[in-house]
């Protein structure tokens, strides 16, 4: 019933429309300049707040698929990720635009010596080649196993995101460790996943080499 | 907890009409006698003189003062203290003065009040986190309060304590901070004429969220050393220990003075107003640097920040 739902011709508009509501929100709150005292910043959290959420979601994806038997979720990966990339650029224009005011001297000097700014550019840096090879053409032009191995940088994208979240918090930690746990089980999966096939591998090949009993 | 025995037992309780009746009777007498009964002091009048140390810059409206705070025992979130402070006891309300005076003793808050007479300070506020605001604070100077104290020669700063209590402030634990919040000056500090010991602004009592009913206000600092709703004022020998600096040390000193060129986490040399779109460039000493440089001849204050 649900995989049917998944993969009916509504499901991605309708995906999409959801990924697009956080910024509508931000968008009618500014318009009715509902955005408290401090609206730059409140803008700039919002923002970034979703790109993690986004890139969370994204790497919830693949379990997701194996745990509730919906194999047809893999439809929405490839949005979620492009939503993250957005959010993540929005987050960015709002610090060189409304933050910053394009001094670019500034911005270097942040981005150089900033630790926490440092990373964030980091994670927004890593997705940026997932973004561009998102397409089905690039695919093939890389090749699946390639273009797999590629797109494991979001691994480190989501692990650049939740630190650079953390390294900016004055004291209140459990937001962004909530983030960390979250992350920390979703690689944890993919580690598991991965040890297990490694396992599987090993012991075709050592059974391969035993002699067969005839 | 289920099974533990109630401190009361059900009869006693008055029937809820009936201190609903009470509540509107309170509410009705403080509106006529113009003081509230028990509780909080919020919106009563205040009344001050103006100040020749005001700023003639546009003070940030009333809204966003009382809905933008740091106030960490009532949340980290900024618009957190307005909201969980709402029903915080702050009358009565007693100041313990100890340590290194003549005298220790509690003062009321009726008694503090009278101690000089009101002023308004219409001071530039400067946050550690790149905002600043103009606040009509008012209040008096914290060296009327010292000289009454009477220090003993051997007080070389104060130290100040805010209110801690767990059961008002049930969102402190989160903070990730130490509490009780701790501040301290150099007595030199504490006696500037800039050192304002507060007690209301915008013509009124200090809302809630605002650090009621009484807090320090120092201009040429990070707003963080302006400690909100003291309880105890020390005088004391050795430099004391401070809650941001104990939390961070390496982020934050015992001066913290607004300094554009001293920023161990972010950029200090330049802020946001409230209101403005706009940064603006940071003063040193927060713009109070005529009044209070002199306080820091001689001593390297990248190394004392």
């Amino acid at each position: 019933m649900l995989n049917r739902i998944i993969s009916g011709r509504w499901a991605k508009p309708s995906m999409f429309l959801i990924c697009l509501l956080p910024a509508v929100a931000l968008g009618w709150r500014a318009w009715r300049q509902d955005l408290g005292a401090n609206p730059v910043e409140y803008i700039t959290h919002a923002t970034g707040d979703w790109t993690l959420r986004l890139l969370l979601i994204t790497l919830t994806v693949t379990p997701m698929r194996w745990l509730l038997h919906l194999p047809q979720l893999i439809r929405f990966r490839r949005m979620l990720g492009l939503f993250a990339f957005f959010y993540g650029c929005l987050h960015f224009l709002t610090y060189v635009w409304l933050d910053k005011f394009f001094d670019t001297r500034d911005i270097l000097g942040d981005i150089g010596k900033r630790p926490f700014v440092t990373i964030g550019f980091t994670s927004l840096m890593l997705m940026t080649p997932l973004a561009v090879t998102s397409t089905a053409s690039w695919i093939r032009r890389l090749g699946g196993r390639r273009w797999q191995l590629l797109h494991r940088l979001i691994y480190f994208s989501g692990l650049a995101g939740v630190i650079h979240f953390y390294w900016l918090i004055k004291s209140d930690i459990r937001l962004p460790a909530l983030y960390g746990a979250l992350l920390f089980l979703l690689l944890a999966y993919r580690l598991f996943v991965f040890a297990a096939k490694w396992r599987e591998r090993h012991r075709r090949r050592v059974s391969e080499l035993q002699p067969q009993p005839t | 907890m289920l099974l533990r025995r109630p401190e009361l037992p059900y009869s006693s309780v008055t029937p809820k009409g009936v201190y609903l009746s009470r509540r509107r009777f309170f509410g009705s007498a403080s509106a006529v006698l113009g003081f509230a009964a028990g509780g909080t002091l919020e919106g009563q009048k205040l009344s001050a003189a103006k100040s020749p140390f005001s700023t003639t810059e546009k003070p940030t409206p009333f809204q966003d003062v009382t809905s933008y705070n740091n106030f960490y025992e009532f949340g980290t979130a900024k618009s957190d203290p307005a909201r969980n402070a709402k029903r915080f006891r702050s009358d009565p309300w007693a100041v313990s003065i100890e340590g290194a005076v003549a005298k220790p003793r509690v003062l009321d808050l009726d008694v503090l009040l009278q101690i000089a007479p009101l002023e308004e300070r219409i001071y530039r506020h400067r946050c550690v986190e790149g905002w600043s605001i103009v606040v009509p604070w008012i209040g008096f100077p914290l060296n009327a309060l010292i000289k009454l104290a009477n220090p003993t020669s051997s007080a070389k700063y104060v130290a100040f304590q805010s209110l801690y209590d767990p059961k008002q402030m049930p969102d402190a634990r989160y903070a990730g901070i130490p509490f009780p919040y701790l501040e301290g000056l150099r007595m030199d500090e504490a006696l500037h004429p800039l050192s304002l010991l507060c007690f209301g602004l915008y013509g009124e009592v200090l809302p809630n969220q605002n650090g009621a009913p009484i807090r320090l206000v120092v201009p040429w600092k990070y707003g963080f050393k302006s400690i909100k709703s003291i309880t105890k004022i020390r005088f004391v020998e050795k430099q004391p220990p401070t809650t941001w600096s104990l939390a961070v040390p390496s982020v934050y000193g015992f001066y913290s003075n607004v300094n554009p060129e001293v920023d161990p986490l972010w950029s200090q040399a330049t802020e946001r107003r409230l209101g403005d779109f706009f940064k603006r460039k940071t003063l040193k000493f927060n713009g109070y640097a005529e009044q209070v440089a002199s306080l820091y001849g001689g001593m390297d204050l990248r190394k004392n920040f």
